[in-house]
Parts: C-alpha cells; structure tokens; sequence
C-alpha cells in the first residue's frame, strides 16, 4: 500500500518532468484557441488597402472613406488653411507631432501631409479621446466655436478640438493628435491608404 | 485472443470502403498528388485560372493564401490574378456572368473549392483525362466516368479527342454497350499524351491542395504534435511504474 | 500564506472533502484492465468537445444560407480554425468509439448488476442524450449528407400513428428541414443538449461513486476491509489511478493526433465526401449512409420491410439497454466466471453490432438485407437468450479476493 517510496528522489523527478511536459503541453495547445481569436483572412481581406481618388475633390472640401472599417478624413486643404497652421501653434498640446504613434515619419512635419502634396491631409476620423467621429470644421470663428477658431475639427461627444492638421488643441479631453494612417500616392490623383512603407517605395 | 478478435473486427469497420457515388464502372487512375511539390500546384493553379476559372468559380479560395502556401513571389502572385486591380485578399471568381451560363448552358456551372473533396483526386484526374468523342452527346463529347456529363472539352485542342471502344455485355435483351477502353485520337492535339498528362495532373493536384488548405498544415505540425505526445506518453508510463510499486498484491 | 488561504476557503468550502472523497480517499480495486480507461477518457473528450464546440460558436453562422460557407470560413480564414474543426469533428467519432468500448466493458463484467443498476440506467440516458447531441450537431455544416441524413431521421416520426406527421413538422418547424430546424438544432446542440449531458454526467460519477467501482472479477472489494476500514483490495484513486489515466490518455491522444493530422475524414466515415456540397433541397445524394457510430442502428431499421415497425425496431435496439439489469438473472458479475454460453452470446452480439454498422454504411442490396436481417435477430437474441442462459448458469466460483 501507499507507504513510503522506495525511491523518492527518481519519484519526485518524474513527477517533476510529467508537470513541466504537462504544462508545456496546456500552454501549446492554448495556442490555437488563443490565435483563432486574431483577425482573420476575411477581416484581413476587407482591411486592405483603400484607393481614393482626389482629383475631383475641390479645394476646402472633405471626403471620407472606410479603412479596416474605420472612417479616414481625406481634405484638400486651401493655401489659405495651410497658412493658419502656424498661427495656431502656442496654442496646441503636440505641435510638432512629437508623438510618434500617431502618423508615419513621413509626416511629422507642419502639415502631418507627404512633403510634395502637403494640401491633403489624411487621417484616421476617431478622437484619440474615446473614439468618436470629430465633425470637420472648415469656417473661420464660427458661433459656437468662438473667435479663435481657424478652421478644424471638432468632436461632437467629448468637445475635443483639432487644428486643421489634426493636431490637438490644450485644455481638451483627446490627448493626443488625431492618427496619420500609412499611405502612399498611387497616381497624382490617387491615394493608396494602408499598405506598408515598402509597397510606396 | 478473444480481445484481440475484437480489434480486428474494429480495424475491418474502419478499413471497410466507404462507398462513392456509383454512376460509372470504369477504372479510376492514379492522379499521383503530391502536396509538397510546389512547383506542380504554381503550374495547377496557372491552368486553373486560365482554363477552368472562365466558367467556375472557386469563391472560397483566396489568391493571398495561395501566394503565402505555395511560397510564391508577387511577380508569381500576379501571374494567377486576373487583372491589375486584383488584391490578393480577393477570392476566385468566374469571368461568366450568371445568365449568360444559365442560357449556354442551362446551368450555373459549380463552384469548384471543394469538388476534390467531394469526389478525390483520382476521380478528378481521371474524369480530365477520359474526355472522348460521341456525337450523340450535347457538345459532341462524353466522359468515361461522368456519363452524360454537361460540360465541354475544353482541353479538345490540346488533347485531341480521344476515341471510344465498346464492348457488348449482357444478351438479349439485357445487352448493352459499354465503354471498356479509350484510344489515341484521329488528329492529335497541340500537346503529346505525357504534356497533357502532366497538366492535368498538376491541375488535379492544384484542386486538391484547393480543397483543403489546411492539409499542408497538417502535414507541417503533425510530426511536432506527435512527437510531444510520444514523450508525455512515455514520462506517463514511467510514473505509473514508480508509483505502482508500491501496489504489492 | 498560501495554507492559511487555503484553510479560509476550505472551512467555507469543502474542497479538501470532495478531494478527499472523490480521490486521494476514494478506494477502487487494483486491478483495473485496459477496458477501464474509457470512462476517464470519456470525461476528457466531454470537455474537449465542449471547449472546441465553444470557439466554433464564435465564427459558425446557424442560418441556411451562411453556415456552409461559415464553416468553410473556419476552416480557411480563422487561424488555427481547421485545427478546432477538425478536433470537434474527429472528437465525435472518438466520443462514440469510446463510449461504445465503455458499454462492453459494463457488459463484459457484469457493471450493470446490483448494486449498479440506476449508474447503468443513467449511462444509457447518456448515449441517448449523446445521439441526439451528435445527430443534430451533424446538421449544422449544412452539406448535403447534414441535410438529407435530418431528413430521413425526422421522417421516421411520421410512422408513428395518428401524430406522426405532425410530430415531424413540428420538430422541423416547417414542411420540409430548412433554416428554422437549422436554427433549432442550434441552440439545443450547443446548449440545451450539453447541459443535459453535464447532469446525466454527474449523476452517473455521483452514482458510481456512492457503490464503487466494480472490476474485472466482479468482486465486492468493499466486503473486506482492514483495522482502518479501508478495503484490503482497494488503493486510493489518488495518486495510483490518475497517473494509470494520464498514460492512458497520452496512448489515446496519440492515436486521436494521428486521425487528425492524416486522416481527419477518416476515409469519408467522420466526415462524408457528400457533406462538402452545399445542402441542397432539391436533390438527394445518390447514396444516403448516417455516420459510422448510427450504422448499426440503421442497418435494423433497413432490415425490417415495415416503415413503423423498423421504427420500433431501432428504438427498441436501444432502450432495450434499460431493463439488462433485469434481463441478466444471474449473480456473477465477470464475464471470468460465467458460463461459455454466456461468452458466446456477448461476443455474437458484439459481432453483430459491428457486422451492423458494416452494413449501415453500404447502400442496400439483396444480400445486405439478408445479412443485415440475421445480424438483428443476433443482436435482439442477446437479449432474450441471456434471459435465459442466465437464470440455471453454471458459473465458475467467484474468489473472495481480487486474483
């Protein structure tokens, strides 16, 4: 019966081995279930990259288009817009988009725009405070917004306020810069968003 | 012994053939489908796309999957697409327009994702290769394994088409003809027997691996899977041993 | 720390008791054989099956028109989805091989006899609960053998008199099997049906564990104890029991990787070639089999000429199940000491269950019939001859002691 083994030592190390091959085995085989719950090769597909095409989009105006589901600003911004932007610098969190999760190298400049189309700005249409869609705000110092207002965004739920680079305004609740997606110009007139670096070069 | 007459009963249930779809007695040929040969898929997939995809669909087959398995670069990738606006993420899709097919053919012509699941390999390879002229059929040909089969040779001009023999069975009024064999064709077509028979073999091959990605997978991590539990079945057998010394009866 | 922690939950919560009782202090006998894995086994592949059937849930869409697609879906765009799939799908096919080896056993030993009838009784609630579980399960991918197999088995509700067909459309919930059925079968495969099954589980250890556990010679290890009161022939679950089981299931998983990395169709018995075409309501596969684990049953039905009387038949093939406690009139429990007329009729009736499920699987052809025909009466002359082989057996003397 159940008395004391005659060789404890080889008895602890097997015991030993049979928990860690036990253990090693429950971690391999939670990887299928945890993996399955990444996106997957339908999500993937639908989340490509987005082509949108600018050449009828006026100067001033806005279009937007989804990307991975999410809704992209794409605005053609005026010589008179562009201007603003240094106008309003002191006034900013992040002027300089020091936050580097927030756009690609490409883009950390004035504009947060590729350097030789600096009139379209791209960016990811979700507050960085909680994720709803800003309102793009083009008029200059409209009723509500008040005089200062030089044109941007602004989000309707949480009152977070942006420049018309997406660059966020102090004293609101988003903390930081509205997101620069990667993107790539195809064509002039065409605007590939998405992709990697490697496929714009 | 009265156990292992058990087993042998259980092996004999499973290795017992399941029965297929009859239709046909005649021999299926090996398609001699080899998944780990990459090269023969690229080729399948080329004439998939070239030759089957104007009328079929394969919608649940992603080009980006077939890109990633069979380890192809994007020039290669592109080869397979049918345009440039492609994406890889895109699925298989006919060139047909739906009513188009209805009113050529009467039908809608099957999507093709799993039919080498639903029918094997073999019969597949077999069912490309033994196209053979009729003239009472709808398009002037028959198939030796899909009797009354709706669908064209569309591999005619390289094939050629291939000559029926019959034989007569059965007497009286049971006698019928049946097709017992097949012979080269009168005029041959742009490619020899072994060059058709290879593509369709790579063809086959491509709609087997089609029907089951997962099969490469399978044969990539089932070695580890096995392996491991060799070792936790034996650490498990050696514990049982030395805690059941202690069981003295 | 890690003591006193334990000491709080346990005055709260008996945990060391039900280890105790259930394990390291729960005494069986020490002479367990091969056959007695399964059970233990049996528990595993419950849980696998749940937990697979979980994350199948996530991705699998219980509609007509998407679940063949989805299912597709699982095995192509979900990571690791085929490999989820097929563990639910092969987990199926094992649940049965294992259950039915699990059944022998019980017959082979005597496991059903006082004092074991009622965890007999709710054993065979467990295979019934089972083959509706796995029989609507094998609807959800929607593919042609899913459909037409709900067809012909729904359809044999309309032979029973007067309420038949009305019987049938209710359990579809429409004229013929389509999105409603689809939708139903859903929600009693993946909640109602497994939650069912957990209670008849635990009812069936509870029970087991009230009486103990027989072995293979039938003997009472519970008639000598020790000075302690701890049977002489027992040795606790905990730990001689648990690490035989570990190396059981190790030798188990071994054989279910090797079906499922290179054989998961298993020629076409776990996964039917037909079932990758779409359901289609139109048009019935040429050759309608069931899966492999409901041959045997269908083979009776098919033998018997008559609509509801092949009906009856197959029902009564297995809750016939339910009264062996009573058929089998003899005491002996082993198989070891009973009579060769009584090894004769078990190891027929094991045949004919096999040759059954052969011929289930084949279409039907005059001598299929026949032999299908013969095979039944062995298996329902089981039954009545062990009612009377066992009431003047000459069995051999039962030890007093595990041999």
């Amino acid at each position: 019966m159940a008395d004391s083994p005659s060789n404890p030592a080889r008895r602890r190390f097997l015991t030993g081995a049979a928990t860690a091959v036990g253990a090693v085995g429950v971690g391999f085989a939670a990887v299928p279930f945890l993996s399955s719950f990444q996106p997957s090769a339908k999500a993937q597909a639908a989340g490509a990259p987005v082509d949108v095409n600018v050449g009828k989009l006026a100067p001033g105006q806005m279009t937007t288009v989804a990307w991975r589901g999410k809704p992209v600003y794409v605005v053609h911004r005026t010589e008179r817009m562009l201007e603003t932007l240094p106008e309003v610098t002191d006034k900013l969190r992040d002027p300089d988009s020091a936050v580097e999760s927030q756009q690609p190298a490409f883009a950390t400049n004035l504009y947060r725009a590729r350097e030789e189309n600096q009139q379209f700005l791209v960016i990811v249409g979700l507050c960085t405070h909680l994720g709803c869609a800003p309102t793009y705000r083009p008029e200059v110092a409209p009723e509500d917004l008040g005089e200062d207002w030089k044109g941007g965004f602004f989000c309707p739920c949480h009152g977070s306020k942006f420049d018309l680079s997406g660059r966020v305004y102090k004293g609101v609740p988003a903390p930081t810069n509205l997101e620069v997606p990667q993107y790539t110009y195809v064509s002039e007139q065409v605007i590939r968003v998405g992709g990697t670096e490697e496929e714009a070069a | 012994m009265i156990r292992l007459t058990f087993f042998l009963f259980l092996i004999g249930l499973l290795a017992a053939p399941n029965a297929k779809a009859a239709g046909s007695s005649y021999p299926l040929k090996d398609a001699e489908v080899d998944l780990g040969d990459e090269a023969s898929l690229f080729r399948g997939a080329q004439t998939f796309m070239q030759s089957c995809s104007t009328c079929h669909s394969a919608k649940m087959m992603r080009f980006g999957r077939i890109g990633e398995d069979l380890g192809l670069t994007d020039e290669q990738l592109a080869m397979l697409m049918p345009s440039e606006t492609s994406k890889p993420g895109d699925t298989i899709q006919t060139r047909m327009p739906e009513d188009y097919a209805n009113k050529t053919f009467g039908i809608v012509p099957p999507d093709l994702t799993l039919v080498a699941r639903v029918r094997g390999g073999d019969w597949l390879y077999t069912y490309l290769t033994t196209f053979y002229e009729d003239p009472d059929a709808l398009w002037g040909v028959n198939n030796a394994v899909f009797p009354g089969v709706g669908m064209p040779h569309v591999m005619a001009a390289q094939q050629g088409l291939l000559q029926p023999v019959y034989e007569t069975r059965g007497e009286g009024e049971d006698a019928r003809q049946v097709l017992v064999d097949l012979e080269s064709p009168e005029r041959p077509g742009t490619m020899s027997e072994e060059e058709f028979e290879q593509e369709m073999r790579d063809l086959t091959a491509f709609m087997v691996y089609m029907a089951e990605p997962a099969a490469l997978l399978r044969a990539h991590y089932g070695p580890y899977v096995l392996a491991f539990l060799f070792l936790f079945t034996l650490i498990m057998y050696l514990l049982k041993k030395e805690y059941w010394r202690d069981i003295k009866h | 720390m890690i003591k006193s922690l334990g000491k709080w939950v346990d005055d709260r919560l008996p945990v060391s008791h039900f280890w105790n009782a259930h394990l390291a202090k729960y005494y069986v006998p020490h002479n367990f054989n091969f056959w007695y894995y399964f059970g233990s086994l049996l528990l595993v592949v419950f849980v696998l099956q749940i937990v697979t059937g979980i994350w199948l849930t996530m991705s699998y869409k219980p509609s007509a028109e998407n679940a063949f697609a989805s299912v597709e879906y699982i095995m192509r765009d979900v990571e690791w989805g085929w490999l989820l799939r097929y563990l639910h799908s092969t987990g199926a096919s094992f649940f049965f091989i294992a259950v039915y080896l699990h059944i022998f056993r019980g017959m082979m030993y005597g496991s059903y006899k006082k004092p074991r009838e009622l965890i007999w009784i709710f054993g065979v609630l467990i295979l019934l609960v089972l083959m509706a579980e796995a029989f609507m399960g094998y609807l959800l991918p929607w593919g042609q053998m899913s459909y037409w197999g709900a067809q012909v088995i729904i359809s044999l509700f309309t032979s029973i008199p007067v309420i038949g067909p009305d019987l049938a459309q209710w359990i579809r919930g429409d004229f013929v099997v389509s999105d409603a059925t689809l939708n139903r079968f859903f929600a009693l495969h993946v909640i109602a049906l497994p939650l069912v099954l957990l209670f008849l589980i635990g009812g069936h250890i509870m029970a087991l564990h009230e009486v103990g556990s027989n072995n293979p010679d039938g003997v009472d290890i519970k008639e000598k104890k020790d000075e302690h009161g701890k049977p002489v022939d027992g040795i606790p679950f905990h730990p001689y029991y648990t690490v035989k089981d570990l190396f059981g299931l190790g030798v188990f998983m071994f054989i279910f990787a090797v079906v499922l990395f290179y054989w998961p169709d298993g020629g076409g018995l776990f996964l039917e070639h037909p079932n990758f075409t779409p359901a289609d309501p139109l048009k019935t596969p040429e050759h309608i089999a069931p899966v492999w684990y409901f041959a045997p049953h269908y083979a009776i039905l098919r033998a018997v000429p008559d609509k509801f009387l092949g009906v009856v038949a197959m029902t009564v093939a297995i809750l016939i199940l339910f009264v062996l406690p009573w058929l089998d009139r003899n005491r002996t429990r082993s198989i070891r000491y009973r009579s060769t007329a009584f090894k004769v009729n078990l190891f027929a009736f094991a045949a004919a269950f096999i040759g059954l499920g052969y011929l289930g699987t084949q279409p039907p052809t005059p001598l299929g019939t026949l032999s299908a025909q013969l095979l039944s009466a062995v298996y329902f002359g089981f039954f009545i001859a062990l009612f009377f082989i066992s009431r003047r057996e000459r069995t051999k003397p039962v030890p007093e002691r595990l041999q």
